[in-house]
């Protein structure tokens, strides 16, 4: 197999990388505050790619309208799912909190199925241009978005969480409401903030995904479980692990197709994480926690 | 001709089962639309034998449990002569058991040769087997010299079904397979797989899926720069790929399609240019958004039923069954039908045209 061959799968798996680690994380976002998944972080990818499409088709927006309008409305509807959801169930076990989080998603895809319809669509590219040459692999302008987005968000978040007081604060509502809340930590507003912050990553993660890979109603579902994935494997609560999580299943995934078989291209990505997670449960990059007794 | 209420007979009825919701919905709306126009225009025309026709339609959701529920129902409760649908192959074969036992006949819209093979006492098809599609690539491939050819299909149903003809004919054709990659029906890269294409020596690849898979797959390969011929199949004959493609992307690729796709381009005097004129224009007048050959499954089942029944001067099961078999040289949406007691499909390849996406439109390949 020549080299350019294998540069292409390179190539190919970061950009879908990038994409699971942007979903990654969106979740991430939530863990650290609230200390649960929100399993409709994929339909908070799925909304921002389609509401752009249809600010676009109905309301005759042009793109560079459209997608921050459409990134706006999915972080306010976050907002939405805290206020309506999350904040009535203060309180209850973290469980109980994500299997609601799963009703959401049900109910957001659903509403976006009536809504739009069950067709894909398409959303043109931020840049026009052909194809990049890249040592013999091509790669597509909308990768280098892709790409270059998910670092920025990368770095803001460790940034936010590292050496901003609300970035602690909100690590701090994860480790213990209850301290949090006495150390004049207001809990219930770091959460609506994390869920608007994990919105708006998540819709970024929809626009310039769209003209990549399409979007439809349901592209949040596979989206949502390898972004998931991509946090166990970089381990939980870690931007850093996050993407880097995301990357190197799209990587597996590409090589796998590229080099075994691209009827077990799923299967082989899988089958490495859980080889991963026997050897290291706490993920990649994550630490092992321990519960004081 | 005299109107059937003079009679005040019961109608003749007729079942339908479409999956008029849920994932197949693009299968199922236009052929519910259909079924519900043709039952308007027969009654419209005087009913069949004096008897008004009522056309009973339920929706199966996609799903073959609900399937199997309508035609108990259609059976047992509102005692039909005749079903057409379901919608999908899995549906279909869901199904034929209980239309067996109660000796009803069965027109499926769906496609898969398992349907008729071996050959079922009262089930037919209105849809092409995909062996028929892949016959008429390879007839093209094979003309234009093409005779290395990798195969690119997604890993459901539909994909998987094909991706065994597609191997399994090759060798008629003089066709050799050099190049056997898979994709799921939700991915969203292909470009692993076309990368691996670029490296066999194929002269043509066969993609064979349904959307969003191939317009992913024709935009890859557009960015990689890959300028061996692309076969699609008719999984994605509609406008709707060449929108999700891109006008760019899909110029220049090959798909076998009905007739009705390119009723415009088809010779005013072909035999079936005046049935497919006549639907686009009583299906377009009547319904937002175009005919596609799933509407035309339908109608050419309803058209099945209705000449059986002319034929045989009976709406008795068996006599619809009967008379259903010995119907030749039916032109229908499809093509047209020759059917015999061990052809219950009644299409060859040559109801199929190749057609070629230039400028964002089809173009007939005369």
């Amino acid at each position: 197999m020549p080299f350019s061959s294998f540069l292409q799968f390179i190539v190919s798996g970061v950009t879908v990388g990038a994409t699971y680690g942007l979903t990654a994380l969106g979740f991430t976002m939530i863990f650290n505050t609230t200390g649960i998944i929100n399993f409709a972080q994929g339909e908070f990818v799925m909304l921002g790619g389609m509401l752009a499409v249809f600010s676009m088709k109905w309301g005759g927006l042009p793109l560079p309208v459209a997608v921050p309008l459409s990134v706006l409305l999915v972080t306010a509807m976050g907002v939405g799912v805290d206020r309506l959801t999350i904040r009535p169930m203060r309180g209850k076990p973290a469980v109980s909190l994500v299997i609601v989080t799963i009703g959401v998603s049900i109910l957001l895809r659903g509403g976006a199925m009536l809504i739009f319809g069950k067709d894909t669509h398409a959303l043109p590219p931020f840049s026009e241009g052909a194809a990049i040459p890249l040592g013999g692999a091509s790669l597509l302008p909308q990768s280098i978005w892709v790409v270059g987005i998910t670092l920025a968000v990368l770095v803001a978040m460790k940034v936010f969480f590292d050496r901003t007081i609300t970035g602690k604060a909100m690590l701090a509502c994860a480790c213990d409401r209850k301290a949090a809340s006495l150390m004049g930590i207001n809990v219930d507003v770091m959460v609506t903030v994390s869920f608007a912050f994990s919105a708006l990553v998540g819709a970024l993660g929809g626009v310039i995904l769209a003209p990549i890979t399409l979007t439809a109603y349901d592209v949040g579902i596979l989206l949502g479980l390898k972004g998931f994935a991509a946090c166990i494997l970089g381990g939980l609560g870690n931007p850093f692990g996050a993407v880097a999580g995301g990357l190197i299943i799209g990587v597996l995934e590409s090589l796998g197709a590229g080099f075994l078989s691209s009827g077990y291209k799923d299967a082989i990505a899988f089958v490495i994480l859980l080889a991963l997670l026997f050897l290291r449960p706490s993920g990649l990059f994550g630490k092992a926690s321990a519960d004081r007794v | 001709m005299h109107g059937g209420t003079a009679f005040a007979n019961e109608p003749i009825r007729i079942g339908a089962v479409f999956s008029v919701t849920g994932p197949a919905a693009f299968l199922g709306e236009p052929e519910r639309n259909t079924a519900k126009m043709m039952e308007e225009e027969i009654n419209k025309a005087g009913g069949l034998l004096g008897r008004k026709v009522e056309v009973v339609v339920y929706d199966d959701e996609s799903d073959a449990t609900k399937a199997v529920t309508a035609v108990d129902r259609l059976i047992k409760k509102d005692k039909v002569v005749a079903i057409i649908g379901p919608s999908t192959s899995g549906n279909t074969l869901a199904i034929i058991p209980k239309v067996e036992e109660a000796k009803i006949p069965l027109i499926s819209c769906a496609a898969a040769k398992k349907i008729n093979l071996p050959v079922k006492r009262y089930v037919f098809k209105t849809a092409q087997s995909d062996a028929i599609f892949v016959k008429k690539i390879y007839q093209h491939a094979k003309k234009n010299g093409w005779t290395k050819v990798a195969l690119l299909s997604a890993s459901d149903a539909y994909g998987s079904a094909g991706r065994e003809d597609l191997k399994e004919l090759a060798g008629q054709f003089g066709i050799t397979v050099v190049g056997d990659e898979v994709f799921g029906p939700k991915d969203t890269d292909m470009t692993a797989q076309l990368t691996k294409i670029k490296g066999t020596a194929a002269q043509a690849i066969v993609c064979w899926g349904t959307n969003p898979g191939p317009a992913v797959i024709a935009r890859n390969r557009a960015q990689l720069g890959i300028k061996t011929p692309l076969y699609m199949s008719q999984g994605v004959a509609s406008k709707k790929f060449i929108e999700l493609a891109g006008k760019e992307n899909s110029e220049g690729i090959f798909l076998p399609a009905g007739r009705l796709l390119v009723e415009d381009q088809v010779d005013p005097k072909h035999p079936q240019k005046k049935v497919l004129a006549g639907y686009i224009k009583d299906y377009e007048g009547k319904f937002k958004g175009g005919v596609s050959a799933f509407g035309g499954h339908a109608f050419d089942a309803m058209k099945l039923i209705e000449l059986a029944i002319r034929n045989g001067k009976s709406a008795e099961p068996e006599a619809i069954r009967d008379h259903i078999e010995k119907i030749r040289g039916l032109w229908g949406a499809g093509g047209e039908f020759n059917l015999s007691p061990a052809d219950h499909s009644g299409l060859t390849e040559d109801s199929m045209v190749m057609v070629k996406i230039v400028k964002g439109d089809w173009d007939l390949i005369k």
